[in-house]
């Protein structure tokens, strides 16, 4: 019987309109249309009628993935309008669970990276390392995803003692693995051939976009929140920025597997410097004013901007996702190569609602290919560089 | 040692837009408040000259005008120069700054939408985010927005463009 | 022949996933259930591409206005007799977003739910549970 392999990370809607529409000649890509829309809930318009405290949840589901960023960046905005410093103890709780889940992140996209070019095992194989690291999540805060640990002036939960044995543990079985996983993206010829060239972005379209994270990094734009304007503990331990300059895909792949390491770097030297304390410091009232809060989520940098009137609600709340600067820079970035080669470039920049399969080849007008034929297709080149590297 | 901006740079501004209004609320977050037509301007120095990001730009309606303010980071001492400015509600345009800067594209587009501030020079300002099917003079973010609108008559047949 | 549909539907669920306007938690958690933790193609739950060859449909996300259509479209796509399960409480209820102008579900106000499994999100096996019932149902 004939198996059909799940396709879609996130939106199967695979029917037109499309969200990309990638126009073709012959084989190459010449020109990129991108239609967006179909998640818009309008947050700001809702922020504005729920109290500070309820934004943090609100907030929290604007994307599951960095479900923590954008709560983190919000809380550092009102702490900015504010003029609150958290405790220490908050400080380091927040960090910490900020990196946890830069891991978490990165290791979803290098699954759905391996499913695009065809190596289902790296798929299932990296999701199967991040279910430790959600068991853990659950263990601290009580829920796998969604798990709100932001508060205006601290953190909602304490890291107990008890966890950091479990915490140390995951993060040695996690060095070992993504060793593991970089050296197989780094030493095999085929992935390499894939990701190597392929869906380059140079400094000057990086900067003209404002692209973020690591799309940013991997074009030599070393810009990182948590190095320029740094908070909470960022500053008090030691880490290296990442970048590389060669624009690929294999150069964004790299910027995530090696960040990995970074933030194991600096969960295990929060945890040992971890100082005693309380975790929040009271916050009864927002004054009038205006504050900015960035925080640097595994997809780039989230800006949250709150305008307060000293009621209870804010007067205008802007929210700013990376993917809104990195989706853009798929333009330019996708022009010349191969339509084989398209749904791993528009994953590359790890888009926060990914839509390669709501991709569609146009060419004269007319459409071409649907999604799931370009799935197929990077497959398929893979599988003919696979051979070749046989002989 | 990072490389901080100081009052050199706020000296310059001053020398350079005598009608900028600075206010600094915290080291790293600065809001500086100009005349509309001195945007176009002084987002053009600190792009080209400062080695200023556009991170995003924000749109609020106020009852005296409608306010804009253009959020540059500069990444290097990680400070946040936010440019203010008010747009009159009877003449609610201002100059688009995507001829020398991709990355305010979609920014403007998201805040015509939302708002109904026009961008003067903008190649698509056509809606982004919101569906066809949404009326293109309802701006949702305008405080007399009412919310009768929710049950705008749905057309489920209506593709979008 | 109804019956042997309805057998087959029952042993091994093809199932499309259709995500409108969704935080994508739901979505990450029902492509959790694949992996080798939960792994449940050896229950013969298989996703699949089209909605033409699904026997049932794993709805997340509050619909909005765009989304609308394309919902409709891949529902009357999907043969019938269908089972429409939907992940998570956005599914259930608006919940937050009610407020919001540019939000108009929930999924039933447009197309019959079968089985509605709370939760944000709801954990792999609550969602494999919920399926499960819902086989049951039928």
């Amino acid at each position: 019987m004939k198996r059909i392999v799940p396709i879609g990370p996130y939106h199967p809607l695979q029917e037109e309109p499309e969200f990309f529409k990638l126009i073709v000649e012959g084989e190459k890509v010449v020109d990129l249309e991108i239609n967006i829309g179909y998640n818009h809930r309008g947050h700001e318009f809702v922020a504005q009628k729920l109290t500070y405290d309820k934004i943090t949840f609100l907030v929290e589901r604007i994307c599951g993935i960095c479900s923590d960023s954008h709560p983190y960046a919000y809380v550092l905005a009102v702490e900015d309008l504010a003029h609150v410093t958290p405790p220490p103890r908050a400080q380091y709780i927040r960090t910490i669970i900020g990196e946890l889940e830069r891991i978490h992140s990165h290791y979803l996209w290098v699954g759905l990276a391996g499913h695009f070019i065809g190596y289902n095992t790296v798929w299932m194989w990296v999701w199967r390392y991040r279910e430790p690291l959600l068991d853990i999540f659950e263990l601290i805060m009580g829920n796998r995803n969604h798990y709100a640990i932001n508060k205006i002036g601290g953190a909602r939960r304490d890291i107990l003692p008890e966890h950091y044995g479990k915490i140390e543990k995951y993060l040695d079985l996690l060095e070992e693995k993504n060793t593991m996983f970089t050296k197989a993206v780094l030493d095999d010829p085929v992935i390499r051939a894939r990701l190597e060239g392929v869906g380059i972005l140079s400094k000057e379209d990086a900067v003209a976009y404002g692209v973020l994270g690591p799309t940013a990094r991997g074009s030599g734009y070393a810009i990182d929140a948590r190095k320029d304007d740094p908070y909470d503990a960022y500053d008090k331990v030691d880490w290296d920025l990442i970048a590389f300059d060669e624009g690929d895909v294999l150069a964004k792949a790299k910027v995530r597997l090696l960040e990995c390491f970074e933030s194991i770097k600096i969960v295990r030297q929060c945890l040992r410097n971890m100082p005693d304390g309380p975790i929040e410091t009271r916050v009864d009232e927002i004054p009038p004013g205006e504050g900015i809060g960035r925080h640097e989520a595994p997809r780039g940098e989230v800006f949250h901007y709150v305008r307060s009137d000293g009621s209870n609600m804010p007067v205008r709340h802007k929210i700013r996702a990376p993917s809104f600067m990195n989706i853009p820079s798929n333009v330019v970035a996708v022009r010349g190569y191969s339509i084989a080669d398209a749904a791993l470039v528009l994953a590359a920049v790890d888009p926060c609602y990914c839509c390669t399969e709501r991709t569609a080849v146009f060419e004269n007008g007319k459409k071409k290919l649907s999604g799931n034929d370009l799935l197929k297709l990077s497959w398929q080149k893979t599988e003919g560089l696979r051979r070749r590297y046989r002989r | 040692m990072k490389k901080e901006y100081s009052q050199e740079v706020l000296d310059e501004i001053g020398a350079r837009f005598p009608n900028a209004s600075v206010k600094i609320h915290a080291p790293r977050r600065t809001y500086i408040s100009v005349p509309r037509e001195d945007v176009y301007e002084f987002a053009k120095f600190l792009f080209k000259e400062k080695d200023c990001r556009l991170s995003i730009a924000t749109g609020i309606d106020k009852r005296d005008g409608m306010e804009i303010l253009y959020h540059f980071s500069h990444d290097p001492s990680g400070t946040y120069y936010s440019i203010k400015t008010l747009i009159p509600k009877d003449d609610l345009q201002i100059k688009s700054l995507s001829d020398f800067l991709p990355a305010a594209n979609w920014i403007e587009r998201e805040i015509h939408e939302l708002l109904g501030i026009d961008f003067a020079g903008h190649p698509n300002l056509v809606p982004l985010l919101t569906a066809e099917t949404w009326p293109g003079d309802l701006h949702p973010l305008r405080r007399d927005y009412a919310d009768e609108h929710k049950e705008l008559r749905l057309d489920k047949t209506k593709e979008d463009r | 022949m109804a019956n042997a549909r309805l057998w087959g539907l029952k042993k091994s669920p093809w199932v499309f996933h259709v995500a409108a306007a969704s935080c994508n938690n739901c979505d990450i958690e029902i492509l959790d259930i694949l992996t080798p933790r939960w792994d449940v193609e050896r229950f013969g739950i298989v996703l699949v591409g089209s909605p033409r060859h699904a026997d049932a449909l794993l709805v997340t996300g509050v619909l909005n206005r765009k989304s609308l259509p394309r919902v409709l479209r891949v529902y009357e796509q999907t043969p019938k007799p269908c089972l429409v399960i939907g992940v998570g409480t956005c599914t259930c209820d608006c919940h937050i977003f009610t407020p919001s102008y540019n939000v108009i579900g929930p999924y039933d106000k447009y197309m019959p739910v079968d089985v509605y499994i709370p939760g944000c999100p709801p954990k792999p096996e609550a969602i494999i549970s919920g399926v499960v019932k819902a086989l049951k149902r039928l």
